[in-house]
């Protein structure tokens, strides 16, 4: 193999338009996911609150 | 949806490397239906008996919003091939070549299972099935069955649309009761004349996609004798029956025979047009007065059943 060079990876290249997008879209995923935990968080506080006041948990 | 048809250029090349603008995904949620449906279902909400938490009503609000988007979602997977026939819906994401078929797919799936688990786990299961019925209808009964087999299909379809309100009343109830059907058939019998109004002045895009539209299959004077028809017992149902059960006041029965009265008119004005008038006004007209009408109605409900019923107390 001496001497033999490879050739160069002929993967996907994004465009500079492609990579703002997939990082507009990774932004977007992890906001919706921080809103998720915060919102599945709120709702268990107030379910347990509920049930704290009805006198059980 | 195959795309060897379609020529190679950059909106192709993003499809298939998954790279749409968040905007692309968001217009895959069908946000100005879902926005109807927000509404309806809050209504639904307001107007049950009980009291439930603000914070249960904004999580329960949010998952049948992401429900109603993973619907749209579904249906613009599966009907991709039809929108880019149409003119209406050429530019929607997937027939545009902004998003891969398979991410819309992905994308309205996860939303589907997401939203439904999560009003199961805030409100309560049967909310929650109700939720799951309402996609697997509009995604399975109306796009995938009924939409390209009879002219029936919105008639039949329409019965996911008046879902939500139904929905909105099980999560403060636990229950499906006679008010809850009352709304689901003030949508129900709503959703006829309006979809019929626009596709008279659609049906050559709906011709041309192989959908069986009432007016593609039965002609435009079947149509507007059909939207009439519609219109004179979605008035009469509307303004009669929730006063008569006892859910609303007499006042609202009168407002709502003097919008249902209005809705008549521009349906018989629809029922007028020559045949071969092209631009269809009166149609366009009766399309975009049927929203509002159907706004002020729930809004009448929602004034009417009192937005402080599950306000007042709730964070006991």
């Amino acid at each position: 193999m001496t001497g033999m060079t490879l050739p160069e990876s002929d993967g996907v290249r994004l465009t500079p338009a492609q990579l703002r997008r997939r990082r507009a879209r990774s932004i977007a995923i992890a906001l919706a996911l921080a809103a998720f935990v915060a919102i599945f968080y709120v709702v268990t506080i107030a379910k347990i609150g509920g049930n704290i006041a009805h006198g059980g948990l | 949806m195959a795309y060897s048809d379609v020529p190679k250029d950059t909106a192709v090349a993003d499809a298939e490397i998954g790279l749409g603008e968040v905007g692309d995904y968001v217009a895959l949620l069908k946000p100005r239906v879902m926005s109807l449906v927000v509404f309806t279902a809050f209504v639904g909400m307001a107007i049950a008996p009980g009291g439930v938490n603000p914070v249960i009503v904004a999580a329960a609000l949010l998952a049948i919003a992401v429900g109603a988007g993973a619907a749209g979602a579904l249906n613009m997977w599966y009907d991709a091939d039809i929108d880019r026939l149409m003119r209406r819906t050429a530019p929607r994401p997937i027939p545009a070549g902004r998003l891969a078929p398979g991410d819309a797919l992905g994308f309205g799936l996860t939303l589907a299972i997401a939203s439904v688990t999560f009003l199961g786990l805030a409100a309560n299961w049967l909310a929650a099935g109700l939720l799951a019925f309402t996609i697997f209808f509009y995604v399975v009964v109306y796009t995938m069955w009924l939409k390209r087999l009879t002219p029936q299909n919105i008639v039949i379809g329409g019965a996911a649309g008046a879902l939500p309100p139904v929905i909105g009343w099980a999560v403060v109830t636990g229950t499906v009761s006679i008010p809850s059907l009352v709304l689901f058939a003030i949508i129900f019998l709503w959703t006829p004349p309006h979809f019929w109004a626009l596709s008279l002045y659609r049906s050559e895009d709906y011709a041309k996609a192989g959908v069986p539209m009432l007016p593609v299959v039965a002609g435009e004077r079947r149509t507007k004798r059909e939207i009439v028809i519609y219109s004179v017992v979605l008035t009469l149902f509307a303004a009669v029956v929730p006063p008569a059960i006892g859910m609303t006041t007499v006042a609202y029965g009168v407002i709502a025979g003097a919008l249902g009265v209005l809705f008549v008119w521009l349906a018989w004005q629809v029922a007028r047009m020559p045949e071969g008038d092209r631009e269809m006004r009166p149609a366009r007209r009766l399309f975009t007065y049927s929203m509002l009408y159907l706004f002020l109605l729930f809004a009448i409900l929602l004034v009417e059943g009192g937005i402080g019923g599950w306000m007042s107390g709730s964070l006991a």
